[in-house]
């Protein structure tokens, strides 16, 4: 087993989530590429917890992944709120705080 | 009988009680009701005058008993005295000689002095035949009582408050509050209706206070606050009527002249501190006695007390204020006069007796500066007394006199002598006080040649009293001036003619000076006597004249009373009418004691029948004289007048230039007031003023206008340069620079998350890259 696949792999998908995060328009597609960072998070966990034979990075990982579902929950039910009062979830859009 | 053995013959006893170690009550309680009258006086229904009264009325309880204690533990210090020299002779000798001793002691008559030899105490010491017959005799030597607390430790030196009790400060707080009683007393009928009556009974109960405190204070702070406190209530209460310039006038010079004597009080306390290291009048009279303070050291300072006696006891030549006091009220003038502020010196010398003892060498001398000052001041107060009109000043400088008495026999180191004529001319003299203000009452004057004359037909109660006090003041027999002065004259020492011997030293100068004195007091007193009470009214309104009440005649009673009896505490030793154990009662009792470290050995003078009737002839041979001249030859020449003369028409003063000159320096009361007043301080005021007028004009003045100046140049230029310029651009420049900053800055501020994120995510790369190449 290599470590460095599995690294580079997560490389590749927390990259892809951030494209995302920057590039998308729409909410739900940000809140998804979020997802893939942190996912990636979890393989990094995951990986690093095997090669060192050490439980504590999948435990992590299972905390993570409880944490990101609330982040979820939270996340959508903001752009069901966006969506109902604009009748839109295009983020440029959003711009009310701007100084 | 073995030396060792008969020079320890008194051994030291201390003594304790109740009263002797509380006797701080004793000026607390006139201090609360000063307190109470000044803050609910006026409310009360005697105007505050009850309080005053119970308070003093309960501290001359307190100090009776107080008394009483402090004899009664005396006699059982005594009894233990005796107690411990029989076993300790039992020890050495066995018990059938100790038998015998006792026996012996208690029957054997007091034999030492009858041969007339010096009776200092060391040498009676080594003479007396057995120790048990000298403790009776002597007495057990008891130290001071004294109550302290630590007040604040600074710099290692502990600051303490002390209360002290013995013979001495016991005879005091009786004397004061005492007369203190009478004179409240006697002022609610004298200062009745008066504009200030509550203000005045609260400053007579802080001037008993202060008194009470300065005679119990037990180190030299105490002493010091105490004496300025009594200095400052006698200048409010001869002030009490200030509305008259005259008035006010007089309790300024008071307090101004004893300032001068205060200096001297600082400098000599200080002194004293300084070399015996410690602040308590036990540790410095221990040190004194010990000789552990160099002589040069106890010279100066006791020369330097002098000079605060002068002021505050009226010494000449600083006596110059006690006459212009009496523009204070009578009663105050009986206090300030009898019991209080006078007295404060002549009890500080006492006090602090050791320092003057080795200071000024008394013992084995025959003269210094103390009974020098002392001996001028009684004549020159006895002649000043010869040609007043006012009767209070009359009263005044006799009471100069007086106290010229007690600095001379403390000079000539017959303390007990001087503190037994306080004790009994705090009675007389206060009775004389008061019965002048009994005569003011009735006439509205004190001038004796306008206003007065044949007042004994109107007023008999006090002509009485008047008369008592004045026979006890001028010294005959058996009235208590009598006994006193004649002390006084016994201790002098320098009797050589009469067969007396001297005790520490022969002071005949002093002698001399007392004797005339007390020919000049008898004769000055028959003419007050004369010119008060005798010949035909001067005044108007004869038919108002009415003797006082009864709150003016029962306290003149009570004085004339104790002027008869005062003196009988204290029969000199040897005197053959009375009884041993009725003989010199107050020396034995306020005396400190032979052994007692707090005090020297002094010489006691065997007392001489030659001397007392020789006293006795010289006053007698004054009144003679006296009454020949007002009662005999002013009588007759008012007769052939036809109306009441108070001097001869054509008396000696008119008819000799030197009898002139002579009564018009005394007139002028030796020019002392022009001395102080015309030259010392219009010479140095005048051209003091001038120099200073010009610097203020020339030097002061001109250097203000300068800095003014320069001042405003300097602040006109900060305002334009400095103000406007550097301060207003620098608030200004940061404004305008935050407001564009603020401008550039809201431009970052999209709204957009994502932009926030790309900064976020730009950001954290940044950072991994930073962490990557550098660590």
């Amino acid at each position: 087993m290599y470590l460095s696949q599995f690294l580079v792999l997560s490389a590749v998908l927390f990259s892809i989530g951030v494209y995302g995060v920057l590039a998308r328009r729409n909410g739900v597609l940000v809140l998804m590429s979020i997802e893939l960072i942190l996912n990636a998070v979890n393989i990094n966990l995951v990986a690093f917890g095997a090669f060192h034979g050490n439980i504590a990075g999948e435990v992590f990982a299972l905390f993570v992944i409880a944490v990101a579902a609330a982040e979820v929950g939270v996340g959508l039910a903001i752009v069901l709120l966006i969506y109902r009062n604009r009748r839109s979830v295009d983020l440029d859009q959003v711009d009310t705080m701007r100084g | 009988m073995p030396l060792t053995f008969a020079a320890e013959a008194s051994p030291i006893v201390e003594v304790s009680g109740w009263f002797l170690e509380h006797v701080w009550i004793a000026p607390l309680l006139p201090f609360l009701s000063f307190l109470g009258i000044l803050f609910f006086g006026k409310r009360l229904p005697f105007k505050g005058a009850e309080l005053g009264i119970a308070a003093v009325g309960l501290a001359l309880l307190f100090s009776s008993i107080t008394g009483v204690q402090w004899i009664t533990e005396l006699n059982s210090a005594d009894d233990e005295a005796i107690r411990i020299v029989e076993e300790k002779y039992e020890a050495e000798h066995g018990g059938e000689e100790a038998a015998a001793l006792a026996a012996d002691g208690s029957s054997v008559e007091i034999a030492a002095g009858s041969d007339g030899v010096v009776l200092a105490a060391s040498e009676s010491a080594v003479e007396a035949e057995n120790p048990v017959e000298l403790v009776e005799e002597e007495g057990a030597a008891v130290p001071i009582v004294e109550t302290a607390w630590d007040w604040f430790v600074n710099g290692g030196e502990t600051f303490q408050i002390s209360f002290i009790a013995d013979g001495l400060s016991v005879t005091l707080l009786f004397v004061v509050t005492l007369v203190s009683l009478l004179v409240h007393v006697y002022s609610t009928d004298y200062v009745a209706g008066d504009r200030r009556y509550t203000h005045y009974f609260a400053f007579l109960s802080l001037f008993t206070s202060a008194m009470l405190f300065f005679v119990t204070s037990g180190n030299i702070i105490q002493m010091i606050v105490g004496w300025e406190l009594v200095g400052v209530c006698s200048f409010a209460l001869i002030g009490h009527w200030w509305e008259e310039k005259e008035n006010s006038d007089a309790a300024l010079k008071a307090f101004l002249t004893n300032r001068v004597g205060d200096i001297g009080l600082l400098i000599g306390m200080i002194l004293l501190f300084f070399a015996a290291g410690s602040m308590s009048v036990i540790d410095v009279n221990a040190a004194a006695v010990a000789g552990e303070i160099d002589h040069l050291v106890l010279l100066v300072a006791s020369c330097a007390l002098i000079a605060a006696v002068m002021s505050k006891s009226g010494q000449f030549f600083l006596h110059t204020w006690l006459p212009d006091a009496m523009a204070g009220p009578t009663p105050v003038s009986a206090l300030i006069h009898a019991a209080t502020m006078v007295v404060a010196g002549i009890y500080m010398v006492a006090r602090l007796y050791p320092v003057f003892w080795e200071g000024l060498s008394i013992d084995g001398s025959s003269l210094n500066l103390l009974a020098i000052v002392g001996g001028v001041t009684t004549l020159v107060g006895a002649s000043l007394a010869f040609v007043q009109n006012d009767i209070k000043k009359v009263l005044a400088y006799s009471t100069i006199s007086q106290l010229g008495y007690m600095a001379l026999a403390l000079g000539v180191g017959a303390w007990t002598a001087a503190i037994f004529h306080l004790f009994t001319h705090a009675f007389f003299k206060a009775g004389l006080f008061l019965g002048s203000g009994s005569v003011a009452h009735a006439v509205h004057s004190f001038d004796m040649k306008k206003d007065m004359g044949g007042l004994r037909k109107h007023m008999p109660q006090t002509y009485k009293t008047f008369l008592i006090c004045s026979l006890a003041l001028a010294g005959l027999p058996p009235l208590a001036g009598f006994w006193s002065k004649d002390e006084i004259l016994v201790g002098t020492g320098g009797w050589g003619l009469f067969g007396g011997s001297g005790a520490n030293g022969a002071y005949t100068v002093m002698l001399a000076m007392s004797m005339v004195t007390a020919a000049l007091t008898a004769a000055y007193m028959t003419r007050v006597i004369y010119l008060t009470f005798f010949g035909e009214h001067r005044g108007h309104d004869e038919a108002h004249l009415h003797e006082s009440g009864r709150r003016i005649t029962v306290p003149l009673w009570i004085l004339a009373g104790l002027a008869l009896v005062a003196g009988f505490v204290n029969f000199p030793p040897g005197f053959q009418l009375v009884p041993d154990s009725w003989q010199e009662r107050f020396g034995f009792y306020v005396e400190p004691r032979p052994g007692v470290e707090t005090f020297p050995i002094i010489g006691h003078a065997k007392p001489s029948w030659s001397l007392a009737i020789a006293s006795i002839i010289v006053v007698m041979l004054a009144i003679g004289a006296a009454f020949w001249y007002y009662f005999v030859k002013v009588e007759a020449a008012s007769k052939a007048a036809g109306r009441s003369l108070t001097e001869l028409p054509n008396g000696p003063t008119s008819r000799f230039a030197l009898a002139r000159a002579g009564h018009t320096v005394l007139r002028q009361k030796y020019y002392l007031d022009h001395l102080y007043t015309g030259v010392i301080a219009a010479g140095t005021k005048g051209p003091i003023a001038k120099a200073t007028y010009w610097v203020n004009q020339n030097v002061i003045d001109r250097l203000v206008d300068r800095t003014g100046e320069t001042a405003v140049k300097a602040g006109t230029f900060v305002y334009e340069q400095v103000d406007q310029k550097v301060v207003d651009g620098v608030v200004n420049g940061s404004g305008i620079a935050s407001y564009g900053a603020g401008g550039e800055l809201r431009k970052m501020q999209t709204g957009k998350v994502q932009f926030y994120a790309g900064i976020m995510f730009a950001a954290a790369t940044l950072l991994a890259g930073v962490f990557i190449v550098f660590l």
